[in-house]
């Protein structure tokens, strides 16, 4: 199905979250996580760190932006990336 | 029929943040008949180069991901084009990092295991040598050669990782002194100890280690001039067979 894209400009605020895949290590999150331990949080499971990016723009589409979040903001190889439109 | 003294070009690209590019520069030019040359990133042609070389650093900063904007600058749509008409592209550390995120080297390399910068003597095994990058070593020599790098745990996901092996496109991997490729010569968890990879044909190469550091006596080590030898020599017999 093709992404609504309209042809006139359009205010938008979206949030793009890029996250390592479940099946990479991420080494920082279980340093993170040791951290946590350690300060006597009891019960860690799982520690896992991304990236949360804001963006505002201006008569771009939600296409577009699924695009650069793919193509720029995440690396497909180890993460994956969730777009949100907030506005 | 009068010998032909021919020059090889080489052109070293320089991104905002790369910190080796004199490095390569002065390593190359210590060669007879090299002329490198450092080229900015806003350029959009490596035209008449024989081999391009993406140096270390921390382009843009290594903002969102190391090598990650830097694909995106003007002059890699260049350096593209060379590298599909079979020029000799090398990539070394952030040069590496930027071969992968532009999809010119398959895989990608993360965060080092242990979160360690590890910035060291490190030695290396040469897994392959039927190319231009490693066709003047021996395969099973051991190189010393310095590695600088936070994220240079090399990962692939095992089709790629198949294919890497099945084509012999893994020059070079971490290796105790002894040549032997153990988990605890590998200084960042990259994958099957794999410290340098080339293209599927052969004429991209990206590694993790800074050859370029071990050019001169003086600086510690000569094992990195026999990788540009190898590079100098395959020019200089293609541009022979050219004539």
């Amino acid at each position: 199905m093709e992404a609504f894209s309209p042809d006139f400009p359009i205010l938008m605020k979206a949030v793009v979250t890029v996250m390592p895949k479940p099946a990479i290590l991420d080494p920082a999150g279980v340093a993170a996580g040791r951290a946590m331990e350690h300060l006597g949080l009891k019960g860690v499971l799982s520690v896992r760190i991304g990236k949360s990016i804001e963006i505002e723009v201006d008569g771009a589409s939600e296409a577009q932006l699924h695009e650069i979040a793919h193509d720029l903001l995440s690396n497909p190889v180890v993460e994956d990336y969730k777009l949100t439109i907030l506005s | 029929m009068p010998k032909v003294t021919t020059v090889m070009r080489c052109a070293v690209i320089q991104f905002p943040g790369s910190n080796c590019d004199t490095d390569c520069q002065a390593a190359l030019n210590s060669f007879p008949d090299v002329q490198a040359e450092i080229v900015w990133h806003k350029e959009t042609s490596v035209a008449g180069y024989d081999l391009i070389v993406l140096p270390g650093g921390f382009s843009y900063g290594d903002y969102l991901r190391c090598g990650s904007i830097a694909r995106f600058s003007p002059i890699m749509g260049a350096v593209r084009l060379a590298a599909s008409a079979g020029v000799l592209v090398l990539g070394i550390c952030n040069g590496f990092q930027i071969l992968c995120e532009a999809g010119l080297l398959p895989g990608t390399l993360m965060r080092n295991r242990g979160l360690l910068f590890r910035c060291e003597h490190q030695h290396l095994s040469v897994e392959y040598t039927g190319t231009p990058f490693t066709s003047g070593l021996n395969k099973g020599q051991v190189l010393d050669i310095p590695i600088a790098h936070g994220e240079g745990s090399y990962f692939a996901d095992k089709a790629t990782l198949r294919e890497l092996n099945a084509n012999n496109q893994v020059l070079l991997r971490y290796a105790d002194a002894d040549g032997v490729t153990s988990d605890e010569a590998n200084p960042n968890g990259s994958l099957e100890n794999i410290a340098g990879i080339c293209s599927h044909g052969r004429n991209v190469f990206g590694l993790m280690p800074h050859p370029e550091r071990v050019c001169d006596a003086l600086l510690g080590g000569t094992d990195g001039r026999a990788i540009f030898q190898s590079i100098l020599d395959s020019i200089s017999k293609t541009s022979a067979a050219r004539v």
